[in-house]
């Protein structure tokens, strides 16, 4: 067991990744994600590796795909409309099945919105984060602690499947200090080669590609169905989530990151009240973790959503429920963060068997679906 | 009400609102108080004001002291409020849980409180802290003055979060620092406010 540190959500995602191997990070500065790369600016020299602030987050992510292609681990961050204009650069990345970790510390939009804690990017990040038919992995942290964990899986993972990860947290998780401690480093040169990176034959093999170009339909296809197959797998095997007091709850809610910190506080409240109500958190927001939300449906009479944005991760959680189960939402856009207060009473409309979809300026005027 | 208090600190849950200008040394004396429950075992957050509100005046930082996980880490309704400054005061003293306690810098804030349900302190830490040439560390003063007026750590714990807080270009401060708690928790409360309260 190391030692117990208090550090920055961002400087912990960036010191983590560090310690899974990463020597190479490429970005563009945005709030709230700076003290990431500040502090890969200062310390990934000192690790031999390479920080570089590109001229736009366009050629960050090129750079992204081109240190990927060789073979290392690399890594980008930004907010919300970084990504954005990263997201061209993550579907060659997908085209050409490349790894590498992209950090999305979202903020308020659309637009370029505020900088202020949110969850609007939640379908950019699990729908479309470039155009074509194709995913990436995405992990929800809600702790600084996971902050960190969640940097060495997200490469895990990306090597493993040769496709990009990315950690979708905000600026409540990136700016806040908790206790953390740090993984055991990884010598980067320890990590498994990858023989289909273009490291220089030296004559000894035929020559790898790495291309997302394939002009014959038929070719493409091929291609794609290949990594749709992946894609199962991946769903079946993959999916996380946390379960918190769900065995005996009436009503369970569904929240990420630091969304599922308020309801964590609402749902101390409900039960100092006698209420019966729990939380599934999802970790993986792609693969989402059906499997999890199905497991409640036999329990549970009632599905709550709580997100920082006017309604997203609620799709998937209404395409998971089975038995007709209703499905409620609450949630602040913006920058906004609710109560532990408001989700309170969210959670006693849910129990109450309200079918609902509360947002703050329509509280009055709560709309079934 | 002390006794709320107490209990509240004995309980091990303490929400602490630290508020003031920026560059008063807001974010250092909340870093203080969440390493001090670290090291004490207990579960802690520090969560600062970034952004557009920043900007206005006032700087504030939310520090959650817990022996359970900690949901929200922005404190929105705390046990203590420690301002710094009178916009700082005004706008979160009434936020302040019946049975909390106000712990204010009278070098910068002329004010009582007038709710009867909480408890009030007040500490010259600005002026202490420039006659005994630690200027710039009325911050740590009033942590000093906090600790003496909850209990919610030791003298020794807070030493040695100074010592994990203080920047390695600045380890020359530790000892300025350490002095500053000192005087803060030694300080004797006057009652110029409490014929108010």
């Amino acid at each position: 067991m190391g030692e117990k540190i208090l550090m920055k959500g961002n400087e912990a995602l960036a010191e983590a990744a560090i310690r899974a191997g990463c020597r190479h990070f490429f970005g563009y500065p945005i709030t709230p994600q700076s003290e990431l790369a500040a502090y890969m600016a200062k310390y990934l020299p000192k690790a031999g590796g390479v920080y570089l602030q590109a001229e736009s987050e366009v050629a960050a992510i090129n750079m992204v795909y081109g240190a990927s292609a060789a073979g290392v681990r690399v890594m980008t961050s930004s907010s919300s409309p970084g990504i954005s204009l990263k997201g061209e650069g993550i579907s060659y990345m997908i085209g050409a099945d490349l790894p590498g970790l992209i950090v999305n510390i979202n903020r308020g939009g659309p637009g370029l919105g505020s900088i202020q804690p949110s969850q609007a990017d939640y379908w950019m990040a699990t729908r479309a984060t470039g155009h074509g038919d194709g995913q990436i992995i995405v992990l929800a942290p809600s702790t600084v602690q996971e902050m960190a964990d969640y940097a060495r899986l997200a490469f895990e993972l990306g090597d493993r499947y040769r496709m990009p990860a990315m950690i979708l947290a905000d600026g409540l998780l990136g700016q806040m200090m908790e206790p953390v401690e740090l993984p055991e480093p990884i010598d980067p040169k320890s990590l498994p080669a990858k023989d289909w990176a273009v490291t220089g034959t030296q004559g000894k093999r035929k020559n790898n590609k790495v291309n997302s170009l394939r002009l014959a339909a038929q070719d493409l296809e091929d291609a794609v169905l290949e990594r749709y197959a992946r894609y199962q797998t991946i769903k079946e095997t993959e999916q996380l989530a946390q379960l918190e007091l769900v065995d005996d709850a009436e009503v369970v809610v569904v929240a990420y990151g630091a969304a599922s910190r308020i309801v964590r506080s609402a749902i101390m409240l409900a039960r100092e009240e006698g209420i019966k109500v729990g939380m599934i958190r999802p970790i993986t927001l792609w693969p989402f973790p059906t499997q999890a939300i199905q497991a409640a449906c036999k329990t549970a009479k009632a599905f709550l959503t709580v997100e920082l944005n006017t309604g997203q991760m609620v799709d998937d959680v209404r395409l998971a429920v089975t038995q007709g189960l209703p499905v409620s939402f609450f949630g602040h856009s913006g920058g906004v963060v609710p109560t532990p207060t408001e989700v309170l009473v969210a959670i006693k409309k849910a129990l109450a068997g309200e079918l609902f979809h509360i947002l703050p300026f329509r509280s009055k005027l709560e709309a079934g679906d | 009400m002390t006794e709320q208090l107490t209990q509240a600190s004995q309980a091990q849950n303490l929400h602490v609102l630290l508020a003031g200008f920026g560059g008063q040394g807001i974010l250092f004396a909340g870093k203080l108080v969440a390493y001090a429950g670290l090291l004490d075992g207990r579960q802690v957050s520090w969560m600062p004001s970034y952004g557009p509100e920043m900007r206005g005046g006032t700087a504030n930082c939310s520090v959650c002291l817990s022996s359970d996980l900690i949901g929200s880490p922005i404190v929105t309704e705390p046990d203590v409020l420690v301002a710094l400054n009178k916009p700082s005061y005004d706008n979160f003293v009434g936020k302040v849980k019946p049975g909390g306690l106000v712990l204010v810098d009278k070098t910068m804030i002329d004010a009582c409180t007038l709710r009867n349900d909480i408890r009030f302190e007040s500490i010259e830490a600005t002026r202490l802290a420039e006659e005994n040439e630690l200027q710039g560390l009325a911050n740590v003063v009033i942590v000093g003055k906090l600790l003496q007026a909850t209990g919610f750590s030791t003298i020794p714990q807070l030493e040695i979060a100074i010592e994990k807080s203080v920047s390695e270009k600045q380890l020359w401060l530790v000892d300025h620092n350490k002095r500053a708690l000192a005087l803060g928790f030694e300080h004797v409360s006057g009652d110029d406010c409490k014929q108010e309260s």
